[in-house]
């Protein structure tokens, strides 16, 4: 082997063991610094796929949905504009659709109730969410009430529970046909919800949008592009949120390990004269608590790294589920697909590790640097 | 081998409690010889010691080495008479490492790991093959007796056997210059009489010598060639 290869060998061998020899103080030190960095790479990891998620699911969504609004206030659309809107030029198809919030006061969630255009779902029959199942505790077959806009309870037969793989969107879904729709919001013939529209060319539908507008005043189209900048803003809303409810914790930890890491004992300060006094540099000192300090980060690192990712992509960041998912009380259940980001990695290695290795080299520096006589008598 | 020219060493030099604890010493130390610093606590004998080993460099005054062999010089710094009082930091690591062998009053040997692992720390920094020092170390703790010893942490052992140990480590690289400090102030008369024993192997052995003690077992030794007396900072009687 090389000598300076040997060298740092010889010298991460003694690191090792030095980190052993203060076994509680370096475990309790990463087990903590673990934990904050478990926390932070769960949060980027769990925003990270659910706006990977969204975009996939965005994918299949309209180009452009257009909604009436009425002085601000948003109002069913007429069917004549949905016609003329087919009308303009670059719309390839538009379809008006059925839907509404229905707040159900029983189980104290809200709902997201739509008409399905499939022939196969029978008038009185509901398809719905896996959210919705688990909280009425209802499934196939059983009956579930709504109470219509007059005040009367509707009952549905539960036609189908939607698959597992749909839940991240469709947890809150209420599937009926359009006839029990405009009979549960009392939405006369005639009129729709919104319209989806869809561009022949994705690059025309600025200019689609401008023209309905200029058609009718009162329409607001909304772009997919919007949609998923929506999307986002809200997850990495959610996201920082939560980084300002745990910075506390975070701040508490940088406090800790700083004190932990700048600190050193009079064991370790003679420990140093001695190193100095047989023949190590001022910069094998260095070299030895670079080696301590990138060994704890890095362990705390990982671990919170491996620990987080298992945390969010097998066990769907149950420890963050109430702040990070989801409304109310329906709450999505689903496994994320795995979407890394090298980018926020690298970001969080560097605002992880190289901090706390630079804050163990601060206060060595100064012993190492110190004559081994002087180091050996402080 | 060793020559001090009106060196000075004053510890909180520009403070308001300056201490000046070498005043002004002259000295000739010969190579191949046992040379005793006597004197006591607060005479300066240790950092005497300090200053001669490198650990330290003097407020004032020069030192020099003469007669090294090349070898061990690092390289920029091999003239003879070498005047190491200057020499940058790298320069005095490396005749430190190569030259002398430090035994140390509290042995200092680093706690909670293995003897062999306290007599190997030395070269860590050389990028010496490990198998190659480890057979160094070996060797020399059998030499002393300590081979039943090899694994077990330093904290368990008995004075004598630390000291051992801190011999072994200051054997290591093989130095031409052996430097202790007070060896047998945690030794009883048994133990200290074998320590001399052993200083005289290693006299024998063409190695200089240079023991910091007021123990009489030390000083009165017949294996001491020269006896240096020291009070205030100050050599009072030197031949």
């Amino acid at each position: 082997m090389r000598p300076s290869l040997q060298r740092h060998r010889s010298v991460l061998d003694f690191a090792l063991s030095s980190l052993l020899r203060r076994k509680g103080r370096n475990l309790a030190l990463t087990a903590v610094y673990t934990l904050v960095v478990f926390v932070l790479a769960s949060l980027v990891f769990f925003v990270q796929a659910l706006k990977h998620e969204a975009g996939e699911l965005l994918e299949h969504a309209p180009d452009m949905v257009v909604q009436r609004m009425v002085a601000g206030r948003h109002d069913p659309m007429p069917a004549s504009q949905v016609d003329a809107i087919r009308e303009i030029r670059g719309v390839e198809e538009a379809e008006a659709r059925l839907w509404g919030y229905y707040y159900d006061p029983v189980y104290g969630g809200n709902l997201t109730v739509m008409a399905s255009p499939d022939p196969t779902l029978l008038p009185g029959s509901a398809r719905i969410g896996r959210g919705v199942a688990r909280n009425m505790r209802v499934a196939e077959g059983d009956m579930v009430p709504l109470r219509g806009y007059d005040g009367l309870p509707l009952l549905f037969t539960i036609q189908q529970v939607l698959a597992e793989e749909s839940e991240l969107v469709a947890s809150d879904l209420v599937l009926l046909t359009p006839a029990d729709v405009r009979t549960l919001f009392h939405l006369p013939e005639g009129l729709a919800t919104d319209l989806a529209v869809k561009a022949g060319n994705p690059r025309e539908l600025a200019t689609i949008a401008a023209k309905i507008v200029e058609k009718f005043p009162d329409a607001r189209p909304i772009l997919k592009a919007e949609m998923l900048r929506t999307y986002e803003a809200a997850f990495d809303w959610r996201g920082g949120l939560m980084v300002v409810v745990l910075s506390s914790a975070i701040l508490s930890f940088i406090i800790f390990a700083w004190d932990k890491a700048t600190g050193l004992s009079a064991e370790e300060r003679k420990e140093i004269g001695i190193l100095k006094s047989i023949g190590w540099e001022s910069g094998d000192v260095l070299l030895l608590k670079f080696w301590e300090g990138a060994v704890v980060s890095l362990a705390a690192f990982l671990g919170g790294v491996l620990l987080a990712y298992g945390h969010v992509f097998f066990f769907s960041a149950t420890l963050f589920e109430h702040a990070l998912k989801g409304w109310s009380v329906l709450f999505p259940r689903f496994r994320l697909i795995p979407a890394l980001d090298a980018y926020q990695l690298t970001v969080l290695f560097f605002l992880t590790v190289l901090p706390y290795t630079a804050a163990t080299l601060v206060p060595c520096w100064r012993a190492a640097m110190a004559d081994p006589d002087s180091a050996m008598r402080s | 081998m060793i020559e001090l020219a009106q060196v000075v060493k004053t510890y909180s030099a520009g403070l308001a409690t300056p201490y000046t604890a070498v005043a002004g010493v002259t000295l000739d130390i010969p190579g191949g010889q046992l040379t005793v610093l006597k004197g006591p606590s607060g005479s300066g004998k240790t950092t005497l010691l300090s200053l001669i080993g490198c650990m330290a460099r003097p407020t004032s005054g020069r030192i020099h080495l003469r007669g090294l062999p090349p070898g061990l010089l690092p390289q920029g710094a091999d003239a003879d008479p070498l005047e190491i009082t200057s020499l940058p930091e790298r320069f005095l690591t490396t005749i430190r490492r190569r030259t002398f062998g430090f035994i140390f009053q509290q042995f200092n040997l680093v706690r909670g790991i293995s003897v062999l692992e306290n007599v190997m720390l030395p070269t860590y920094p050389t990028g010496e093959d490990r198998e190659t020092v480890e057979a160094r170390a070996v060797t020399r703790l059998e030499a002393l007796g300590m081979a039943r010893h090899l694994k077990a942490p330093v904290d368990r052992l008995s004075g004598g056997e630390a000291q051992r140990v801190a011999i072994a480590r200051a054997l290591i690289n093989d130095p031409p210059v052996i430097i202790a400090d007070e060896p047998t102030a945690h030794l009883d008369s048994r133990l200290s009489a074998e320590f001399m024993e052993l200083m005289g192997q290693f006299k024998g052995a063409g190695r200089t010598l240079l023991i910091a003690s007021h123990d009489p077992i030390v000083h009165d030794s017949p294996l001491a060639d020269l006896v240096i007396v020291m009070r205030d900072g100050q050599v009072v009687t030197a031949p």
